[in-house]
């Protein structure tokens, strides 16, 4: 049945793009909790911790994303882990961007200048508490811009499960072409709803540098 | 002694602030011309019109055969035969000193490269650093960066040299490496412009100097007069806390 | 754990594996040569063209920094033919993929004019040096050397999101890898497999960008201690 793209289509894809943001939200949330305890590890805890680390971001940095989906969604289940496309879309953008947010905010843990450590460390704080009160406010201070920059990234990419069948955003567009076949019409639509939900948040992301810079600058 | 450059109402806006308000000034080929003045008087300003590096809206400015201010000009010629140096150096960072040196006979002249070698070793001895040929900027003091600032300006071998405060970045015991290549250019006959807060200096090499105040040249002279017998409040209220 | 891995029936695809390697460093330098051109002349159109000029450049860099390639992907493939204009899965793949790559070094261009001070620009000038040659001799190496990090870590994830274009079918690896999944069924072989490759290619690039960057910043700092051997060095040579 050919029916014409209108106001149902937006309505269909509207609710696509829930999922597209919950899938976000639950990413980040997962991405954001590992990738901090992996950040952390990375930076400040012992060579037998800080090696595996390195190797797992090196390695999922060195892999499609679409792979990571794809060895989630039809690999797994050979070891009696049948994953629904949602739980599998969530697992493989965790895995995704706890590797990417590690990176990120190691690289923001030590940009905060070794002789704060050593200010710290003459006045008597304990190693966590100089993380705590002196090092981890400095460089969440830093990492405002470029973790919103990555929110960005995390949005973009929740399309890349539209090839394993989890109905987000792009797969409704898929399946609204299909009824419409008025590819350029749905897509286009899809197109402006990431941008209205991604376009402020690079705003913000760019705003937030700026100030950092700004900040840094007049120190 | 023929005119090298002559500046003529020379008027600059920023905005609508007006920073050159009418500058008058002739300078004699041979002659070596300091400018002196607080921050903010317009003498950096008046040295970048006088390359074409500023644009300004009133006045003429002629130099080494060229008229600015008089329709578009080949900016292009008049800067190889106007020397400048800056405060900051401005070497290239990613170039060795020879590199520095030959860049712009080599990609302006179209110098052959089994010349070069004779260019850099011609203007480093003349700022006492052939030892640093294949050094780079980085690698360099302050002063050595000022120096090979100056022999890379002498590559192009131009009529007038312009000094933008070259010594005002650098380490007090750097700067008389600097001051004593300048002097010695100054004794070659090397019609050169200095903006600088030297005093001492300008008085002992200027043959002129030239104080300026608010946007206009306020006083000028021959330098002993100039720093011996101030004409103005304005100037001896600048000079004697510097001489003392 | 019941299951037991078998790779031999993925690897005995060695011939489609190759083929879609050989076809994915295909798409990905394409969509690099083509992409980093594109990045070039919008990075420069925003620098120092006029007004129209910049803003359209803002908008194309906004628009295809803030939407999904996947989207860009299937835009160009299935919705510009009911523009007229038909592509075929490769041509729109290296296209999107370009234009993509175009959007996101065009930002990372223009960081690189930016760091690069207005003084050195000037003393080029100072020099008689044109702009255009002030840019070619004075501000090209040092910007592409600050910038140097960035524009490879993005096209690391450039090379990548060349998997992507499976799904319009466009020829590349990990079209072939979904083939000999659904004739194997060995889906966990074929995409480990896969993984592995990629990997391999994405180490082969990060070692050519190192020898393009060796090459291209040929000496230029190197740490104190070995400056201070090579000092030693020339000293000891012209005693």
């Amino acid at each position: 049945m050919i029916q014409d793209f209108g106001t149902d289509g937006v309505i269909f894809l509207a609710r696509g793009l829930m999922w597209t943001l919950g899938l976000s939200v639950a990413t980040f949330l997962c991405g954001g909790i590992l990738g901090l305890i992996f950040a952390l590890g990375r930076s400040l805890g012992p060579r037998w911790i800080r090696l595996p680390i390195a190797t797992y971001i090196e390695l999922v940095q060195a892999t499609p994303l679409l792979i990571v989906v794809f060895l989630s969604f039809y690999g797994l289940p050979f070891f009696g882990l049948y994953l629904p496309p949602l739980a599998a879309a969530s697992l493989a953008l965790t895995l995704y961007a706890t590797a990417f947010l590690a990176d990120i905010w190691r690289g923001c843990i030590e940009a905060v200048p070794r002789t704060q450590w050593e200010a710290s460390e003459a006045l008597g704080l304990s190693g966590p508490e100089t993380l705590r009160h002196v090092i981890m406010p400095q460089a969440i201070r830093i990492s405002l811009g470029p973790t919103v920059g990555f929110m960005v990234q995390i949005v973009k990419n929740t399309s890349v499960t539209a090839l394993i069948g989890f109905v987000e955003l792009t797969r409704a567009g898929q399946l609204l072409n299909n009824q419409t076949f008025q590819p350029f019409h749905v897509f286009i639509t899809v197109a402006l709803m990431y941008f209205a939900i991604c376009y402020p948040m690079s705003l913000w992301s760019e705003k937030l540098k700026e100030k950092r810079n700004v900040d840094s600058t007049a120190h | 002694m023929s005119t090298a450059l002559h500046i003529e109402g020379l008027k600059k806006y920023f905005g609508a602030h007006e920073v050159l308000k009418g500058v008058d000034l002739e300078v004699a080929s041979g002659d070596v011309i300091a400018v002196i003045g607080r921050s903010g008087s317009g003498k950096s300003t008046m040295l970048r019109c006088i390359n074409g590096l500023e644009p300004f809206q009133q006045g003429r400015i002629r130099i080494a055969g060229h008229v600015l201010g008089e329709g578009p000009q080949n900016l292009r010629v008049l800067r190889t035969e106007v020397g400048m140096v800056f405060q900051s150096y401005n070497l290239f960072p990613h170039l060795t000193v020879a590199e520095n040196i030959t860049l712009a006979p080599r990609v302006v002249r179209k110098l052959p490269r089994a010349r070069h070698d004779e260019l850099v070793d011609k203007v480093l001895s003349r700022v006492g650093l052939l030892d640093k040929k294949h050094a780079y900027p980085d690698e360099l003091s302050g002063g050595q960066q000022q120096r090979v600032a100056i022999a890379r300006s002498l590559a192009m071998e131009p009529r007038v040299m312009l000094f933008d405060e070259v010594t005002s970045a650098l380490d007090p015991e750097l700067t008389g490496e600097v001051l004593k290549a300048i002097q010695e250019l100054a004794e070659t006959g090397m019609t050169m412009v200095l903006v600088t807060h030297e005093m001492g200096f300008a008085r002992q090499v200027a043959t002129k100097t030239v104080f300026m105040h608010h946007g206009r040249v306020w006083e000028s002279g021959p330098s002993e007069e100039i720093f011996g017998n101030p004409q103005t409040d304005e100037l001896r209220a600048f000079i004697e806390p510097n001489l003392k | 754990m019941a299951y037991e891995m078998n790779f031999q029936p993925v690897l005995s695809r060695a011939p489609e594996l190759i083929e879609g390697t050989i076809a994915t460093i295909e798409l990905s330098a394409k969509s690099i040569v083509v992409g980093l051109a594109v990045g070039l002349v919008v990075a420069l159109g925003r620098h120092d063209g006029p007004r129209a000029v910049r803003t359209l450049a803002t908008v194309y860099i906004e628009m295809f920094r803030n939407t999904p390639l996947l989207v860009q992907l299937f835009l160009l493939f299935f919705g510009l033919p009911f523009l007229g204009l038909r592509l075929s899965a490769d041509e729109a793949a290296v296209i999107a993929i370009s234009l993509n790559l175009g959007a996101y070094s065009a930002e990372i261009f223009r960081a690189g004019l930016a760091a690069i001070s207005k003084t050195q620009v000037e003393a080029a000038l100072a020099l008689g040096l044109s702009k255009l040659q002030a840019m070619r001799h004075v501000v090209l190496i040092p910007a592409l050397k600050v910038i140097y990090p960035a524009l490879t870590g993005q096209l690391t994830l450039t090379v990548l999101g060349t998997s992507i274009a499976s799904a319009i079918s466009a020829s590349e690896l990990t079209l072939a890898g979904a083939r000999i999944e659904s004739s194997t069924f060995r889906s966990l072989e074929t995409f480990l497999v896969l993984a592995a490759i990629y990997i391999a290619i994405t180490i082969a690039f990060r070692i050519l960008y190192a020898l393009v960057g060796r090459l291209l910043f040929r000496r230029k700092v190197p740490p104190p201690s070995m400056r201070a051997a090579s000092a030693f060095d020339k000293k000891e040579a012209r005693a």
